[in-house]
């Protein structure tokens, strides 16, 4: 007796620690009751697809950042060997992770190798005919760039997306190299806007023009090509805010006076037209440099260039040290946007998207009844069904599967798992499958009441013979269900997490509460002869 | 109330019309995928798809001769009830839905549809995927499917015999292609959900086969003197009722979601209502005529040292089982 106290102890504690987490707030927040925070704090949080929002998924494309960590290796060895006096006739990339030198003279080859081992270390030498040599980024320098790209982006997303001011994004990063990520923008409706933002690499570079605007690009080149540590950038032509002007060119200075990394702020502001512009502050490294190098350039002209484009190129009247605008023909939108990007910081490699997927509010609404009504219509047939076949005994199994409902609510508000719409599948099976425990239990009774055994006899045979049976049919399901989980995104593993949840829940009230339940009623009576099953 | 009580048939003579049954329905299900192809769901084949709300009423004809001229493989169909005036536009990989391209042919459709003057209209959902994605999601899919299927093969072998383990995950691989010929049939796509409808399936039916090889195992040692074949019809027909009212009671939950659960759903609860059937007739006609295929027949005695689990207490028709479960009982 004092064996089965404990038992039905143990049962009220589960029903009501998970009614608790899983129950109660739902129904607090269903019909606007009060309660305290930390109770309300494990609500069972919606999908994306029966919330609404934006979801997308990008995939980093860790090729640039390689590309520039070569071309950076690249301009130093140059510079290296302009210092060390030695003549090559060229040095080029070859691929992402790859440059050559060539025409190196045989009698400065050793000179050559002295300078280039003061600056690659990250690269493999390599030397080929005629005074040829490639450099090779080493394996696991371009892993570790490529995996310090994706967490760089993911960062910077995360920042531009709390920028939006999005409440309870979601920011994972995924994928079989693990370079994609995931944006998952709960109640966003505009899709564009947050595409945008999200995707712009915001680079920010001020530089010196040398030479220009010009409208063709030849007739900058020098040789037929840029003169050494110069480049062409191209840019919006005529007047600014002339839409119609074309593109023109601009022979810049390589390196940046300051880059988008010198920004401590930016914001929206006006330039001197009433334009919308964006104004800027340097921190004071920055400030530091962009005063000297204005200082020295008084009288030319300072392009500034965002994502490779020109975005105005005016004259340097004086030193500037802190503060500066960017204007070129922007809306009070774009303004609004590119102040949010340059202050969350510039992405190491540009994105490309991979997935779209928007839910309007009231997609994910329809789909919420949906599963409602067919969780409850499936709940009420297999109730009836028990109840009418199995009779008391069916009681039993009633009571067992509500308990293992609400354990299977408690436990996925406590894990924080997300209630999807094939999450309400999961749970509609989980009362299918979760009965099957009751019957097999059931019909093993049955059998061996028929075996004329007394029926305290029967219950305890039916229990200990079926539990390893439920135990094997458990394992299996969730190995198929630990599978699922790994295959699957998003929906799918919550799925997999409710059908889990559910197997593991069921093994407790189909065996031990189911049991205790019996033994409940059969310790009321002294002689038991028959029993309702 | 007892249905199948005290039931004596012979399942195993039945099988050989049910492995030609089986391989009808697999075999055509083969033809209908070689020939038409199996429908692929946005996920799987990449491509737009978006589903409108109408402010009026519009007829499915009037959309699609409104995106016919610019989309040859477009399927418009409406999403959920009539009354809700939603149309479901799917556009397969007409651009290549890849980085600024992604949402063209979104931008497209939109366009398209505001010139055919149908009224006033807002997208209410869309889901575009690149190709590449697909692609890789295939084959996670399958390889998820193979590694679960190797999961419960060991698990099965390690807890039973190589024979009940092959019996299992044969049955379970016949209920998979069972459920794409169906799927083939009925033309429903091949969508995520879907792919976790069958791994639920494979789950499933391997609960099932699980559940008669238990008591084969049981009965195998309380009848040492039955051949194989006696005690796998025994013990199907023991469990006979157990499975049959099992199999009703999730049919009854995946047909609840297949009428109410909505659109979304519909694919996900038809495959659970193949997956359900063929799985109880696969545990019932395939599994066991695996086993016996495996063992080869005659005497059980030969045989009964194989199952080598000593973790189920000894059975039913045992001498000593008037004290047996008692005891049992007690130390549970």
């Amino acid at each position: 007796m004092a064996n089965l106290r404990w038992k039905l102890l143990t049962i009220v504690t589960v029903l009501v620690v998970f009614s608790a987490v899983g129950v109660y707030p739902i129904v607090a927040a269903r019909y606007g009751v009060t309660s305290p925070r930390w109770l309300t704090d494990k609500l069972l949080k919606l999908g994306l697809d029966l919330k609404g929002g934006v979801h997308l998924v990008l995939r980093v494309q860790t090729d640039d950042a390689l590309r520039i960590e070569s071309e950076a290796e690249m301009e130093r060895l140059r510079q290296q060997l302009a210092t060390a006096g030695i003549n090559i006739t060229g040095i080029s990339l070859v691929d992402p992770t790859s440059f050559k030198v060539e025409g190196i003279r045989p009698d400065q080859d050793p000179a050559f190798r002295t300078a280039a081992n003061e600056v690659s270390t990250n690269f493999e030498r390599d030397s080929g005919v005629n005074g040829t040599y490639t450099f090779a980024m080493k394996p696991n320098v371009q892993l570790t760039l490529r995996e310090e790209a994706v967490v760089q982006a993911r960062q910077t997303i995360e920042r531009r997306v709390n920028e939006l001011g999005v409440a309870e994004p979601s920011i994972a990063q995924q994928g079989s190299n693990n370079d994609e990520i995931l944006v998952q923008l709960p109640g966003v409706t505009d899709v564009n806007r947050a595409k945008e933002i999200i995707r712009s690499t915001g680079l920010l570079e001020l530089k010196i023009v040398e030479q220009g605007p010009s409208v063709s690009k030849e007739a900058l080149l020098v040789n037929s090509k840029a003169p050494d540590g110069m480049e062409i950038v191209p840019g919006a032509g005529g007047a600014p805010g002339d839409a119609t002007g074309g593109t023109v060119y601009y022979l810049v200075r390589k390196a940046a006076a300051v880059t988008g990394r010198d920004l401590r702020s930016a914001r929206p502001s006006l330039d001197e037209n009433n334009r919308p512009a964006v104004s800027f502050t340097l921190n004071t490294e920055g400030a530091a440099r962009f005063g000297k190098v204005t200082g020295e350039n008084i009288g030319r002209d300072l392009a500034i260039i965002l994502d490779g484009r020109v975005q105005s190129a005016p004259r340097i009247d004086g030193r500037i040290t802190t503060d500066g605008r960017i204007s070129g023909s922007f809306t009070q939108e774009e303004v609004a946007n590119l102040s949010l990007i340059l202050r969350s910081g510039s992405l190491p490699a540009t994105l490309s998207y991979l997935e779209e997927r928007t839910i309007g509010p009231s997609l994910g609404a329809d789909s919420i009844r949906a599963g409602i009504l067919a969780s409850v219509v499936g709940l009420v047939l297999i109730m009836l069904f028990m109840l009418v076949y199995y009779q008391l005994s069916g009681v039993n199994a009633v009571v067992a599967l509500i308990l293992n409902l609400i354990i299977l609510l408690g436990l996925m508000a406590y894990a924080g798992a997300v209630m999807t719409l094939p999450g309400i599948a999961g749970f509609v099976l989980t009362m299918g499958i979760g009965v099957d425990s009751n019957v097999l239990i059931f019909e093993r009774i049955k059998e061996e009441l028929d075996h004329q055994r007394g029926v305290r006899a029967s219950i305890n045979a039916g229990f200990s013979r079926v539990f390893l049976t439920l135990l094997d049919t458990h394992v299996a399901a969730l190995i198929s269900a630990a599978f699922l989980f790994n295959f699957g995104t998003g929906p799918i593993r919550g799925f997999a997490l409710t059908l889990s949840i559910g197997l593991v829940s069921n093994l407790f009230t189909a065996t031990f509460v189911s049991k205790t339940l019996f033994e409940l009623v059969l310790s009321r009576q002294r002689q038991v002869q028959t029993l309702s099953i | 109330m007892h249905i199948f009580k005290n039931t004596n048939y012979d399942f195993l003579r039945w099988r050989w019309y049910a492995v030609a049954l089986s391989w009808v329905v697999i075999i055509a299900g083969i033809v209908v995928i070689a020939t038409k192809g199996i429908p692929r769901s946005i996920e799987f084949a990449g491509g737009t798809s978006i589903i409108t709300h109408f402010d009026q009423p519009v007829s499915i004809e009037k959309v699609r001769s409104a995106l016919d001229r610019t989309f040859k493989e477009s399927v418009i169909q409406t999403f959920g009830s009539a009354s809700q005036n939603q149309v479901l536009i799917r556009v397969l990989q007409s651009a290549a839905e890849s980085g600024d391209s992604l949402s063209q042919t979104k931008e497209a459709v939109a366009a398209a549809l505001q010139q055919a003057n149908l009224g006033k209209f807002d997208i209410v959902g869309t889901e575009i995927v690149s190709p590449t994605v697909g692609r890789e999601l295939a084959s996670k899919g399958t390889w998820a499917t193979v590694l679960s299927l190797a999961g419960i093969l060991l698990y099965i072998a390690f807890r039973y015999q190589m024979s009940f383990a092959v019996g299992a995950v044969v049955a379970t691989i016949h209920d998979l292609l069972v459920t794409l010929a169906f799927l083939a049939f009925f033309r429903y796509d091949l969508s995520l959900n879907v792919i976790a409808a069958i791994l639920t399936v494979s789950g499933y039916s391997t609960n099932d086969t699980i559940v008669i090889f238990d008591r084969v195992r049981e009965n195998l040692r309380g009848m040492r003197r039955d051949g194989l074949n006696h005690v796998i019809n025994v013990s199907i027909n023991q469990t006979l009722g157990r499975t049959v009212l099992t199999a009703g009671l999730t049919l009854l939950s995946a047909i609840s979601l297949f009428v109410f659960g909505g659109e979304v759903l519909r694919g996900f609860a038809f495959t659970m209502i193949v997956g359900i059937i063929t799985g109880t007739y696969s545990s019932v006609f395939v599994a066991a005529a695996i086993v016996t295929f495996w063992r080869g027949q005659g005497p059980t005695k030969a045989a009964a040292h194989a199952p080598a689990s000593p973790t189920l207490p000894p059975v039913a028709q045992q001498p000593t089982r008037k004290s047996k479960p008692q005891r049992k009982a007690r130390a549970s």
